[in-house]
């Protein structure tokens, strides 16, 4: 198995590249500025570098190669045809501070890009100066103070969170200089009614909720929620990571959502990196236009323009987000249109309720309902083996495991997302598998304890890697 | 079954007290650290720091989880441990051995608002 | 049927009956039909990829590409083919964050080499696996060294991009963190006004290095002041110039951080690029992000895992030292593959060749007559220069030739910048040009 650092590979002279040759004359470096410390940096050749990134490459999964029911990451295909129009040189070599009459295309894209957002979830307005979903939850909650700031309610600096909300939730609350208050769930798992009643004062500046919810419920007591925020002089939030159960069918606005956050990298299908880049635009209903992040696109006659709105949050990014990423949601909807896009969501829930009663003989179901978007299990029911265990054993089978430990309600907690463009066949031998393990737990119980077998590495020591944290290559160098 | 000792007060927050005349040796019991798992850091006050009953004094961290330690008298900090602190691993092996920190006692009566032995164990369960 | 989903009215039904439902509108049954959406979208039809091609096709001629002498925080790089080639694998592109760790190593082990490389640059102890971009890391910045001082004032120079200061003071006004600019003398932070500004108070400074006007600047009285005052130096920087300059370390800065945009990623109309942050081991627990680290496997093969994780968000919630969950991953690897095939010689190169650059677009620009010295103080790759017209009028006419001028500053000044992609060419047709739109 493939096993070297790019540093390993280098040697003294080697080199990776060519440029034009040099023309213009050679300037000195102030003494004072000069570099002193010497640097650690590769001397391969091209060869070297592709040769070692592919190996790198075929150490890990990506959602081509098979199932990745990672639930709440909604893990669907990645067209091509978006990696190719998002490489177009028109778009790429355009500098963010050119004037704006030389990118009225790429303006164009933005503008018409909110409008579909908007039009698909009610909102009024959307920007993309959010670059990642939890950065979007910041501007979004810096929008719901500011709101109550303009209207002299200075008060406002609590938000409420459901126990079993994303981390990102309270975190995002902190950053944006308000405390979190949880609300507790009922015994269906949803937001109990009663519980947020008594937390409603004029101190709360919202609620921050994901609809289906990270147990994969749809909030059914959505209508009163809203009310009594509303009632209660707050402001209601949508956490967008599950809006692939919903897309097109039920609007956050009619829920009674004034602000929202879209992760296009998981409802849009743009890719997701490893870790990044995403996209995470922040939409609003009208009156919470005036303060979207600065600069904000408008259309003004034909014309595209960048203007700042005064009551805005301020600038929250660079520049105006990953554009790039922008723009293959934006072939993705035009790709899907409007014909197919409320089939997202009806294709998306039909899998995951084929998955969930496929495996509830052998895995737990606690929430016996029909799901969303992803269903929730809760461990063996032959309680045999861990669902960490269970996890490393599918990754023998090939398969990347669901999404473990998460929501925190459930011990044993195993969220499976199956997305709409996973076959029967796919979800088939996938349940095939999940129930051969769920067998295997009870007959061999002992090939748990040493999984996964035919991962390139196996078990890796998180314990080791935290106590003595090596991070770099001089570390190693240094040992 | 987690070790609880009889000879020690404990806070709800499962911090352990030995006291010593009109000093306490502070750790975290042993259903803490095998709550935690494998223990990577420990963050605890300083020498000279003043201690409110209560409130935050330091955090734990394993691989998988983070817990704030909460002060369970007030006082003076007077020594830290700082063996444990480079070795936190050793709090897995033994908690009830691991002192983190010992404070000068300000008030000896807030010793009656933390558990005994017993009380600590009712708890657990 | 469409290319997207799969599933055939055969396959609806066979799953329809496992589910025991007649229909897929059965499973939305508990919404209250008031909120299920009815209306037909006022969205464009299902477009074909090679109507998709057309529309794109279409609107990028609406955009024009320029030769670029602005930079202000985006600039002209270097392409290199195996970079797109690279990071177009799937494998790399499509998967998720490495928390399985064991299907994972590739990701993993690029952001240790990402981690590597960055401390390499900036000569510090410690790094993450990237941030949103610049901006946001200078914002996260601010954040740990008030929580490491426990000080609630920073302390900004007007010498840094306008937009960095306006992120950092957004983040910080609801955090109710107090922001104040340092004024400028000269193109470059004013020692005298940050001793007047200087108190307990004080959590830090933030400097940068190039600064906004490309200015180099002279740190080591800022460094002494504000360690004698007990507070930290942050230095934001442009990493490519980082081969050939004195380090953030060397400066004595106690946290580093920047936009690394300018190491190969293509303008993009502003984003995707990547941010860093980078430390000492004092302040590593303060930083977010997520952090790759080495260990072994149950065999004792070496292996990469995120590590420390507990000072992150899915852990850590409203405790957390930020709401961080993604980083720039894909960019963070075409960070270290660009790196990777320019290597040492190759970056030290670069970095000089938009040095020279600058300079003798610098140079041949007084030498016209049209153009006035404002400052003797040493600059990198862009400078801000006076000009014996309207700045604005000179940019109208260099659009008409597809050049994009420098940034007005004032009505005549202009910070004009030359990377190492400028050819003696297209630097000497722009000091033709200015001499032609002097004549008209």
């Amino acid at each position: 198995m493939y096993d070297k650092l790019i540093f390993e590979l280098s040697q003294t002279g080697r080199v990776g590249y060519s440029l034009p040759k040099m023309e213009v004359n050679s300037y000195e470096l102030p003494e004072f500025a000069k570099r002193e410390s010497d640097l650690i940096l590769p001397e391969v050749t091209e060869l070297d570098v592709v040769r070692h990134y592919t190996n790198l490459s075929q150490k890990n999964y990506g959602v081509e190669e098979g199932f990745y029911p990672l639930g709440s990451c909604t893990m669907k295909y990645n067209p091509k045809i978006n990696d190719e129009l998002s490489s177009h040189p028109q778009f790429k070599n355009i500098h963010p501070l050119q004037p704006v009459e030389t990118m009225q295309g790429a303006l164009e894209i933005y503008d018409n890009l909110s409008n579909h957002l908007a039009e698909i979830t009610g909102m009024a307005k959307f920007s993309f100066n959010s670059i990642a979903g939890a950065h979007g939850e910041l501007a979004g909650l810096m929008i719901m103070r500011s709101y109550h700031l303009s209207r002299g309610d200075t008060k406002r600096t609590k938000v409420i969170v459901p126990v079993t909300a994303h981390g990102t939730n309270p975190a995002s609350a902190t950053i944006s200089g308000m405390e979190t208050v949880e609300v507790a769930s009922n015994e269906l798992g949803c937001v109990d009614i009663e519980s947020l009643k008594a937390l409603l004062n004029d101190e709360v500046a919202g609620i921050m909720l994901t609809n289906p919810n990270t147990l994969g419920l749809f909030e059914v007591d959505i209508c009163e929620i809203s009310k009594l925020v509303h009632d209660a002089g707050g402001l209601l939030y949508y956490d967008g990571a599950n809006l692939n159960a919903l897309l097109g069918l039920v609007q956050p606005a009619d829920m009674g959502f004034d602000i929202m956050h879209i992760n296009l990298h998981k409802t849009f299908s743009t890719p997701h990196g490893g870790g990044g880049p995403g996209s995470g635009p922040v939409g609003v209903t009208k009156e919470l236009i005036e303060f979207l992040p600065n600069p904000q696109i408008i259309k003004n006659a034909n014309k595209y323009e960048l203007i700042n709105s005064k009551s805005s949050i301020g600038a929250i990014s660079g520049f105006y987000g990953n554009y790039l990423v922008a723009m293959r949601a934006y072939a993705y909807i035009l790709s899907l249109g409007k014909e197919n896009i409320k089939n997202v969501a009806r294709f998306s829930v039909l899998n995951a309720n084929y998955v969930k009663e496929s495996l509830k003989a052998y895995y737990k179901l606690p929430i016996k309902t029909v799901c969303m978007h992803e269903v929730v299990f809760d461990g063996l029911i032959n309680e045999k083996a861990s669902t960490l265990e269970v996890a490393k054993r599918l990754l023998d089978y090939g398969y990347h495991p669901p999404t473990i430990y998460f929501p925190l309600l459930f011990h044993q907690a195993m969220m499976v997302e199956p997305t709409e463009v996973e076959s029967k066949e796919t979800l088939d031998g996938f349940i095939e598998t999940m129930i051969e393990i769920a067998k295997e737990a009870e007959e061999n119980p002992e090939i748990f304890k040493t999984a996964p077998h035919n991962t390139p590495v196996r078990r890796l020591d998180e314990v080791k890697a935290a106590r003595k944290p090596i991070i770099k290559y001089r570390d190693l160098l240094n040992e | 079954m987690s070790k609880v000792l009889g000879n020690l007060k404990y806070a709800k927050s499962h911090e352990w007290v030995k006291v010593v005349g009109e000093y306490a040796y502070v750790g975290i019991s042993d259903y803490a650290q095998d709550s935690l798992g494998s223990i990577v850091y420990l963050e605890v006050a300083e020498v000279d720091d003043e201690l409110t009953q209560g409130k935050n004094m330091g955090v734990v961290e394993s691989v998988k989880a983070a817990s704030d330690l909460f002060a369970p008298l007030s006082g003076t900090v007077v020594e830290v441990n700082e063996d444990i602190v480079e070795n936190p691993e050793k709090i897995n092996e033994d908690s009830y051995e691991s002192w983190m920190i010992k404070i000068k006692i300000k008030d000896q009566a807030e010793l009656n608002k933390l558990l005994d032995a017993k009380g600590y164990q009712a708890e657990l369960e | 049927m469409f290319k997207y989903f799969p599933h055939t009215q055969s396959d609806i039904d066979q799953m329809l009956d496992k589910i025991g439902v007649d229909n897929v509108k059965d499973l939305f049954a508990e919404i209250k039909p008031k909120l299920i959406c009815n209306k037909e979208f006022n969205l464009p039809h299902s477009h074909s990829e090679h109507e998709l091609r057309q529309h794109i096709n279409d609107l990028g001629k609406k955009n024009s590409v320029l030769t670029s002498f602005l930079g202000a925080g985006s600039y002209d790089v270097y392409s290199f083919s195996a970079v797109s080639a690279l990071t177009s694998r799937q494998e790399f592109l499509t998967s998720y964050t490495p928390y399985q760790p064991e299907i994972s190593q590739g990701t993993l082990q690029y952001i240790f080499e990402f981690q590597s490389m960055i401390c390499e640059l900036t000569g510090m102890d410690v790094t993450n696996a990237s941030m949103y971009d610049g901006s946001t890391a200078t914002a996260e910045a601010m954040f740990m060294i008030t929580a490491q001082t426990k000080r609630n004032t920073v302390l900004i120079s007007s010498a840094i991009n306008p937009r960095i200061i306006e992120v950092v003071k957004t983040y910080a006004k609801y955090r109710g963190i107090n922001v104040e600019t340092i004024p400028t003398n000269d193109y470059s932070t004013s020692i005298k006004d940050l001793k007047n500004m200087l108190n307990e108070d004080v959590a830090g400074v933030i400097v940068a290095q190039p600064n906004f006007y490309g200015v180099l600047e002279d740190f080591t009285e800022i460094a002494e002041l504000t360690h004698n005052n007990k507070s930290l130096l942050v230095m934001n920087t442009d990493p490519s110039t980082l081969p050939v300059l004195k380090s953030p370390r060397e400066w004595g800065a106690d946290i580093a951080c920047g936009e690394a945009q300018s190491l190969g990623i293509p303008l993009s109309v502003g984003g995707p690029y990547v941010g860093f942050l980078a430390t000492t081991s004092t302040l590593l627990r303060k930083m977010p992000g997520r952090i790759c680290g080495i260990t072994n496997d149950i065999d004792g093969k070496r292996g990469f895992v995120l590590t420390l994780q507990a000072r992150e968000q899915h852990i850590r919630r409203e405790k957390a030292n930020s709401n961080i969950c993604s980083n720039q991953s894909l960019m963070a690897l075409s960070v270290v593959i660009y790196m990777s095939l320019l290597g040492k010689s190759g970056m030290k190169e670069v970095a000089m060749r938009a040095y020279n650059n600058a300079h003798y677009l610098h140079d041949q620009l007084i030498a016209s007559g049209l153009f006035k010295q404002v400052s003797k103080k040493p600059f990198f790759k862009e400078f801000v220069i006076e000009f014996n017209g309207k700045t604005k009028g000179l940019n109208e006419f260099l659009l008409k030739e597809n050049i994009l001028g420098g940034l007005a500053i004032e009505e005549n000044k202009t910070l004009l910048c030359a990377t190492e992609v400028r050819t003696k060419k297209e630097i000497d047709e722009f000091v033709r040009l200015v001499g032609e739109f002097n004549v008209r």
